[in-house]
């Protein structure tokens, strides 16, 4: 199940994303008439479909897998966060006929009526994704329900959707694919560039999906400051794992990488910044943050490894931020440094840093609510299948998402090969 | 709202067995045909279903979203039990959408296309068999919920005669619908002609699997013909089917295109109705004589309200979309 989300996220976050990139090539190529622009609008458009069809095929998979795996969960959350599943199940359907209209509408429709399709693509995207944030945002911070004597009571599926975590994570969640997605198709165009290969075309397609990168990886820390601090309110158990903080205090200070040790409740080997933990969580340096002292030892997420995946999200994630940065002063001031090659080479590094960063953060979500599956309420092992021999099934669909993310890969690449073969005579016209 | 909610239950498995299976279809026929004249069926069909094929599956994401968020203990129940008839119609959905994805998009055509068809056809025929074979198990009443063993829980609720002749009965109703669906959709002589013998095949394919269903019924113990036959609708719409397929028939050569989808919609409605409206409001008959049933097993008011608002909501946007969707493309190939 975690697999079969780890794959969705990224089949999804693409799907997500790209036909924003795709709608603004397309943009260029109706105002400008630079046939490269519109190559580049076909090429993507491909990539959209390759992505769309395996991200409703793995979304599909998962709305039957919920049940098949999750059967006791999802009998009792099912009514309660189910609005946003229903309502994602429009905006999917909307997605679905745009796309439609879109792929196949190359020179059948006014223009601008074909243009918008490709908008509604990417908008109703985006919409289904902060939908289904919505319900994981829900596991969270539970709402819409009483919980009285082991009954789900006066259940409100519009309170349950408009949980208090909700804001946080999908906005979160949102510029995190924009900013992975972005970046992963510029460093794939830059290396295009580096290979001195079509160049016209892959330095424009470059140029759109960098300045989206670019803008969303400096946006993301704030949204990360922002989630963090919605943490420490709501879910004080799932901050200290986090950063393995194990005792309450005041002016609490911030580890920086180290290997927590949970026997003896103290982290090795960190770099530690007096105060800033409070500061982070809180605003105020002397602000008290909770540990996990407070929390039963039963209740307790597994420390380690939400410590090394925040960890790992975070240092990402500000990498990826400095290089946005450096882009946006090349772009705006240093335009020399605009065909400096070590920018293109930090570009193609950071091809897989992005999708890294989003698993690490989808874990350091959902290992550190464990032993809840949903928070306070319902344990993860009373939630499980009672079928025997459930992990076979688990072993089959892991093969099977592997397997597609080597064919997507495989395609991708194939794509990109066959650029100079499809896209260049029209280049050459126009060059 | 209740029953708003189950008429869109209702008619979202009715359009996703029309339109998926009509998608399917097009697969299964794919299969059935012979080497020479495989790429031209291919590429007709191709034609057909490529702007829509997408939208075709999402019938199959409302059903289950309604199902899981309006009757919870009936999806979980069907989950639980029938956990591996239903993983193996996934591992059916995800090989065929991939497969027919990328071997459109492929950028280089070479033998790999040989491969993504073959997965393709395959999985186009064991979708809609086990499709079929987990419906035929929620009515079977063979779900046994109180099993010691695993395989009287998690095996023989789903593995016996009668599930796997309803599977076959849905592949044949995919590979019909699929026929004279395709019909209107080429302009050629010949190839309206070859369509035109695939679509009596498949009608006598499916109505011989039709009759299979009734001889398992009756080995199994699952009496389907007193179902089907012991009350008034159920023989009602049994015979209107069976009488349009007749005209159906008769005019397979001269009629209208229309004509003859509707008739074959018509059809495929009736004996959705017929085999639903004998249980209504049950959906899953269990072995030790209880079911399960939309009426009583239905989530919390709440849900049930906003769950109905939500779909009738999306309903002002997605139908008119998709008609214009369906129109368009329509006209531009005719």
């Amino acid at each position: 199940m975690a697999l079969s989300l780890g794959f969705h996220i990224i089949f999804s976050c693409i799907g997500m994303v790209m036909p924003f990139f795709m709608a603004v090539s397309h943009y260029y190529w109706i105002r400008t008439k630079n046939p490269v622009y519109q190559n580049i609008t076909k090429a993507w458009s491909k990539g959209v479909a390759i992505f769309f069809a395996t991200g409703a095929v793995s979304g599909t998979v998962l709305s039957f897998e919920l049940g098949l795996l999750w059967p006791e969960f999802m009998k009792h959350a099912g009514p309660i966060f189910g609005m946003p599943f229903s309502l994602e199940g429009t905006a999917f359907f909307v997605e679905a006929i745009a796309l439609g209209f879109y792929l196949y509408g190359w020179n059948r429709f006014n223009k601008w009526f074909h243009w918008i399709t490709g908008v509604i693509v990417g908008i109703s995207g985006l919409a289904s994704g902060i939908l289904v944030v919505a319900a994981n945002a829900w596991m969270n911070t539970p709402a819409g329900f009483d919980f009285v004597n082991g009954q789900y009571l006066n259940i409100d599926p519009i309170a349950a959707m408009f949980n208090k975590a909700w804001p946080s994570q999908a906005l979160h969640m949102c510029l995190a694919a924009f900013v992975a997605t972005g970046f992963a198709v510029a460093g794939v165009h830059a290396y295009m560039v580096l290979r001195n290969k079509n160049v016209l075309f892959h330095s424009k397609a470059f140029r759109i999906a960098a300045i989206f990168a670019a803008v969303s990886a400096l946006l993301q820390p704030l949204s990360g400051d922002h989630s963090a601090k919605h943490v420490a309110k709501y879910q004080p158990a799932k901050l200290a794992a986090m950063e393995a903080h194990f005792e309450t205090g005041r002016a609490v200070p911030l580890f920086l990488g180290g290997i927590p040790d949970v026997k003896n409740k103290k982290v090795n080997y960190a770099l530690e910044i007096p105060g800033f933990l409070s500061f982070l969580a809180h605003g105020d340096f002397n602000a008290e943050v909770t540990g996990l002292d407070r929390v039963l030892p039963e209740n307790h997420p597994p420390v380690a490894i939400t410590h090394y995946a925040f960890q790992v999200m975070v240092v990402l994630g500000s990498l990826l931020a400095f290089i946005g940065f450096l882009y946006l002063i090349a772009l705006i001031k240093k335009k020399s440094w605009l065909d400096k090659r070590w920018l293109l080479k930090l570009f193609v590094i950071s091809v897989p840093l992005g999708y890294i960063a989003i698993e690490a953060g989808w874990i350091v979500t959902e290992v550190g609510r464990q032993p809840w599956i949903i928070y306070g309420i319902m344990r993860t092992k009373d939630a499980v299948t009672p079928m025997p021999g459930i992990v076979y099934s688990f072993y089959i669909f892991t093969a099977v998402y592997i397997s597609l993310a080597v064919i997507v890969t495989f395609l991708l690449y194939r794509q990109i090969k066959m650029v100079p073969v499809i896209y260049d005579v029209q280049n050459n016209k126009t060059g | 709202m209740l029953y708003v909610v189950m008429i869109y239950l209702w008619t979202s498995i009715l359009l996703y067995l029309l339109l998926g299976g009509a998608d399917f279809g097009a697969g299964i026929i794919e299969l059935f045909t012979s080497g020479k004249n495989k790429s031209r069926t291919r590429q007709t069909m191709y034609h057909a279903i490529g702007p829509i094929w997408e939208a075709n599956h999402m019938w199959l994401i409302i059903t289950i979203v309604i199902l899981f968020v309006g009757f919870p203990v009936i999806y979980t129940t069907m989950s639980v039990y029938l956990h591996i008839p239903l993983a193996i119609m996934l591992l059916g959905i995800i090989a065929r959408g991939t497969a027919f994805a990328f071997r459109h998009y492929d950028a280089v055509i070479d033998d790999l296309q040989i491969l993504y068809n073959n997965i393709f056809v395959y999985s186009s025929f064991i979708t809609p068999l086990f499709l079929g074979i987990v419906a035929g198990s929620a009515v079977s009443g063979k779900i046994d919920t109180s099993a010691s063993t695993f395989l009287d829980a998690y095996i023989f609720s789903w593995l016996h005669w009668f599930s796997l002749a309803t599977g076959l009965f849905t592949v044949a109703i995919c590979g019909f619908l699929a026929a004279i669906f395709i019909i209107g959709e080429t302009s050629d002589d010949y190839e309206r002609t070859r369509f035109i013998t695939k679509a009596k095949h498949m009608t006598i394919a499916a109505f011989i699997a039709g009759i299979l269903v009734f001889l398992a019924g009756y080995y199994e113990g699952v009496p389907i013909f007193q179902w089907i036959f012991g009350n008034p609708i159920g023989f009602a719409t049994i015979s209107a089917a069976l009488i349009s397929l007749i005209i159906q028939w008769i005019f397979l050569y001269r009629g209208n295109t229309n004509t003859l989808r509707i008739l074959a919609g018509f059809q495929v409605a009736m004996l959705l109705l017929a085999v639903t409206v004998r249980h209504y409001p049950n959906i899953v008959l269990l072995k030790d004589g209880r079911s399960l049933s939309l009426l009583e097993h239905a989530g919390h008011e709440q849900t049930i309200f906003y769950l109905g608002a939500t779909l009738l909501a999306g309903s002002i946007f997605i139908l008119p979309a998709l008609y214009y969707l369906l129109y368009s493309f329509h006209r531009k190939t005719n």
